[in-house]
């Protein structure tokens, strides 16, 4: 190792650092002394990993490590995008983590050690590192999941979510150990040289079941139909300020592995997996959306919102590698911007206990705080698709990709679908819009607005509207990222010589 | 400054928005400022748009008050406004009827007050848009922006269930403009430009194929359609009137799709439109009849209201669909009667029901006596929409019919003649029960309130207006006859793949074509 290699991994060894600090503190301070500062600690830690990650853009594209790490304009896109995310998760978290918890150091460290395994997961290269960085933001995600210990629905949701989320990792493992029986490597682009020669590459059909298996780990982390059946469950049982966070970074981690896996690292599958996701998205768009339109609790239903727009994402991979790479990383800025922010306001109205989890319990909201009510109905309608909010160029580009790549019949699906959408989208925004009932006995409180929360609400109504109106930055931010991960790329860090194909055991 | 003129107008509404929200952000209790800003902010905007015809150079082909700034360069969008005699005096129009829509409001709407008006003049900004655009997607995204503070004012001020008219108003707009953002997007992918002159110019040219066309001008009808309604797809009309806030179910029908059926589908598919335009003609005859003969029954005066509206506004379609120079001139005129007279109507119908609390018609009965004003100008107004010679509908109703008669089919002339018959009926009619007959228990119960100021300070200009508009017509119909002409030369047209980069700039090379 040399000491330039620390630089490749300068955001993860700040986010480790931070983490680390925050455990030290909790645990010398007295115990009833009140831990909220310590989300600060953490919010500073996430913006100075957002810096290290911008400045990682003067660094030569290339890898460290002995190539097991790389640093490109694509890992920067998504180590900024996922810092972002926590960054507005922890402000979120500062105000409405109960005051009395004595766990809230917990909390922030788990937060930002969740970050440090998502951002490996994008910078990643090799495979193992990719299991190991998919471990640590999972684990971390599996505890926060269970933050609510108190309630019956949160260690449920942990449980079925460390459950099913070990059984998916575990394919993820087993796809890479068949791989490495394949071509004797677990280096992507040494992987991608042994493919190179594809039909004619020994042990197709190890290579074959190893795709097989790692895209089933990778859409069980993005939760894409038909393994999305643990959303709408954690997400009920996960306090709302997790689920903003593992609604977005996780799955934006694994939206980059996926992009990593299919068109750098199995470019010349494109035949087999190309149908394989094509199938996915049209059962994640239209199993969402149908099962959303039934839905009465406002976190399941945009726990299935959530399945449908991975499906709107994934039909972007339809097209060449630079559009749809470009497509789907845009697609994963808009939607975080998009879901944070409705999280966030779910998370303010129903509050910390949830006391009003239904739909209906949010008419008149409108009426009640017209500011949150009306980011309410911002952020659905950004969700929505219209235009001027960034939920429209998301779906734009990644229909346009689809096109592009051939795939008419997945736009025409997913237009459908998102006119489906727009039903339980609005369903919501018109209830928060009606007017309230007659004054009840015990009306509803009006939700408080502190600093922290106003910040990360102002960071998403910003995104949003920046994605939807001057889309250009993250677009070109996107594509350069896009012309990092092609397939084959420079042969500096994939030597030839080390094309031992070995056979299989 | 006639560059930035337009830009000017689709600002300033918005920045009274802006205004509004920092008006609320900064003082708790305002109570009728955020209504002033508005009113203030509307009449700015009217002043701007009267600048127009003032700076129209008649006889000067193509847009003018152009102005084209390249916006998003993948794929290449551009900011590309400009007016010309079609779009002009809508323009003027929607921000006449704002201080018209304000004033509706300012004593019905006494809850949130700030966020009606701020979403008010956010609907103001989307339409003054759409009317505007001169880029495919710029259009597309005002059009589409048009729909969300509309929804959310139905659903928030609703009478019975506004949530459930405010969805229903919304999917019959949106899902029929999903269609439409496929055929604007087959066009990019043959033609590389959004911009309409361009698009123009190739499809005439042939450089598009013509056969998948058919489907592309349908979809545009499609949504266009929708949206004025014509005849079958105008499920939304009735209930999004009952249920709308007055101001916006006065702008929410009509205007906008018509003119989107004129520039968009007529002015870009002509040879499509020839080949559809004898179903649009029979649609049109259907929905005069079927919309007049449904007004004659209807109990509820905001039901009325829609279908006469939709009567009125398929006589319009019938105008655009005959094909005609003096169809197309009475189509445009037509247009803005219409919208005036029925802003007209919306005013003292919610004036009516702010004072009686209901829009049975039949609780009505014998109120000219107690409220002279109001049924003066009630009766100016119906017979402006009957279209007595003299007032403003005539001229348009007349060049109408007058072009099907002798450009189209006697026999559909004839027919739409007889919508104009019924018109007139229940017009009368209602204006009989409403005003005239024996007084209604309801009139005689409520102390007799007449309009205040702020209406009559609107509703005595519009009945003036209706007058000049009958009696010197060739104001307007100048401006109106001042439509672009034959496609421009073509500027660039290349085709690239959607997400890249295109050789050249996008829209560098517009401004010089135009000199």
């Amino acid at each position: 190792m040399n000491p330039g290699d620390l630089l490749r991994i300068l955001p993860e060894v700040i986010l480790t650092l931070t983490g680390v600090l925050i455990m030290l503190i909790d645990a010398s301070l007295p115990a009833a002394f009140p831990r909220r500062s310590l989300g600060w600690v953490a919010a500073v830690g996430a913006t100075v990993a957002i810096w290290a990650s911008l400045w990682q853009l003067s660094l030569p594209v290339g890898t460290g490590f002995y190539g097991t790490v790389e640093t490109s304009p694509f890992t920067v896109f998504f180590h900024v995008l996922i810092c972002g995310i926590v960054l507005v998760a922890l402000l979120l978290a500062l105000d409405t983590l109960p005051e009395d918890s004595h766990h809230q150091g917990e909390y922030y460290a788990l937060v930002v050690f969740g970050a440090v395994g998502m951002c490996l997961l994008t910078s990643a290269v090799e495979l193992l590192v990719v299991f190991i960085a998919l471990e640590i933001s999972s684990i971390s995600t599996y505890v926060l999941a269970g933050y609510r210990k108190h309630t019956g629905r949160g260690p449920e949701a942990a449980i079925k979510y460390f459950l099913l989320g070990s059984f998916a990792t575990a394919f993820l493992l087993y796809g890479i150990a068949l791989i490495f029986g394949a071509t004797g490597t677990t280096q992507v682009y040494e992987i991608a040289h042994a493919l190179a020669a594809v039909p004619n590459v020994p042990n197709l059909p190890l290579i074959l079941a190893s795709l097989a298996l790692m895209l089933v780990g990778i859409l069980f982390k993005v939760s894409a139909a038909p393994f999305h059946v643990w959303t709408p469950d954690v997400y009920e049982g996960a306090p709302s300020p997790v689920v903003a966070l593992m609604s977005t970074a996780p799955k934006a981690a694994a939206f980059a592995l996926l992009l990593r896996v299919v068109y750098e690292m199995f470019p010349t599958l494109r035949s087999i997996w190309s149908p394989m996701l094509w199938v996915v998205a049209v059962l994640s768009m239209t199993v969402g959306n149908l099962a959303a339109l039934r839905q009465q609790n406002v976190k399941r239903m945009l726990a299935y919102s959530s399945i449908a727009h991975a499906g709107y994402l994934l039909a972007a991979l339809a097209a060449s590698a630079s559009d749809g790479i470009a497509a789907a990383s845009f697609y994963a800025a808009a939607y975080a911007a998009m879901n944070v922010g409705i999280f966030a306001v779910v998370t303010v109205v129903s509050g910390y206990d949830e006391k009003l989890p239904l739909i209906q319990d949010f008419r008149g909201l409108i009426y009640r705080s017209p500011l949150l009510g009306g980011l309410l109905i911002f952020f659905l309608v950004s969700l929505v698709g219209i235009p001027f909010t960034g939920g429209f160029f998301g779906k734009f580009y990644s229909f346009s990709a689809a096109v592009s790549g051939g795939a008419i019949w997945l736009a025409i699906i997913g237009l459908l679908n998102s006119g489906l959408a727009a039903a339980y989208y609005l369903h919501l925004a018109f209830t928060a819009a009606q007017r309230p009932t007659e004054p009840s006995a015990n009306p509803p409180r009006s939700p408080q607005v502190g600093i922290a929360v106003a910040a990360a609400l102002l960071f998403a109504v910003a995104a949003t509207l920046v994605l939807g109106i001057i889309p250009g930055a993250v677009l070109n931010a996107s594509q350069r990222g896009a012309h990092t991960l092609q397939p084959l790329p420079t042969a500096q860090t994939a030597p030839p010589v080390t094309l031992t194909v070995q056979p299989a055991p | 400054m006639n560059d930035s003129i337009l830009t000017l107008i689709l600002l300033a509404p918005l920045a009274g928005a802006v205004l509004i929200a920092l008006v609320l952000a900064i003082l708790p209790n305002r109570g009728k400022l955020p209504a002033w800003i508005a009113l203030l902010t509307s009449l700015v905007t009217f002043g701007l748009t009267l600048h127009l015809p003032a700076h129209f150079a008649h006889g000067q082909p193509g847009f003018q008050f152009e102005f084209n700034l390249p916006w998003i360069d993948i794929p290449p969008i551009s900011y590309h406004v400009g007016v010309d005699g079609l779009s002009l005096w809508l323009v003027v129009l929607v921000a006449l009827l704002a201080p018209a829509g304000i004033v509706a409001s300012w004593n019905s709407i006494n809850e949130r007050r700030e966020l009606f008006y701020l979403l008010f003049l956010v609907q103001q900004t989307a339409m003054l848009g759409v009317f505007i655009s001169l880029d495919l997607m710029l259009f597309y995204g005002f059009w589409e922006l048009s729909l969300v503070p509309m929804a959310i004012l139905i659903a928030m001020y609703g009478r019975k269930d506004g949530p459930k008219a405010a969805t229903k108003f919304f999917l019959f707009t949106f899902i029929p403009s999903a269609p439409l953002l496929v055929a604007i997007l087959w066009l990019y992918a043959k033609t590389g430009t959004f911009n309409f002159a361009d698009l123009q110019y190739a499809i005439a040219t042939g450089i598009v194929p013509a056969a998948p066309l058919f489907w592309v001008a349908l979809a545009f009808l499609f949504a266009f359609a929708v949206k004025v309604p014509v005849f079958p797809l105008h499920g939304w009309l009735a209930d999004t009137f009952n249920e709308a806030p007055v101001a916006m179910a006065m702008v929410v029908a009509g205007k906008l799709g018509l003119y989107a059926m004129l520039r968009f589908h007529v002015g870009l598919f002509p040879s499509q439109a020839r080949h559809i335009a004898p179903i649009l003609v029979a649609l049109a005859v259907i929905g005069i009849l079927y919309g007049a003969c449904l007004a004659l029954v209807q109990r509820d005066f905001w039901r009325f209201l829609a279908f006469a509206a939709l009567s009125h506004l398929s006589l319009i379609v019938l105008g655009i669909y005959g094909l005609t120079f003096t169809g197309w001139d009475g189509a445009i005129y037509q247009i803005l009667n219409h919208e005036l007279i029925d802003a007209a109507l919306f005013i003292l119908f919610g004036a009516l029901e702010l004072r009686y609390l209901t829009s049975q018609i039949a609780a009505y009965g014998g109120l000219a006596a107690r409220i002279p004003q109001t049924a003066t100008l009630f009766v100016i107004a119906s017979l402006a929409m009957i279209g007595l010679p003299m007032l403003n509908s005539f001229i348009g109703e007349f060049l109408i019919l007058s072009s099907t008669f002798t450009g189209v089919s006697r026999g559909w002339a004839i027919t739409a003649t007889l919508g104009v018959i019924l018109s007139a009926a229940y017009m009368l009619w209602l204006v009989q029960r409403l005003f005239y007959g024996p007084q209604s228990q309801l009139a005689a119960s409520k102390p007799p309130a007449d309009l205040r100021f702020g209406e009559l300070a609107i509703l005595w200009p519009f009945a003036v207006l209706m007058l000049v508009m009958g009696l010197a017509p060739s104001l307007w119909i100048n401006t109106i006859e001042n439509r672009t002409g034959p496609p421009a030369p073509p500027r660039q047209v290349q085709c690239c793949s959607f997400l890249t980069i295109p050789s050249q700039g996008p829209g560098s090379t517009t401004k010089e074509a135009q000199q």
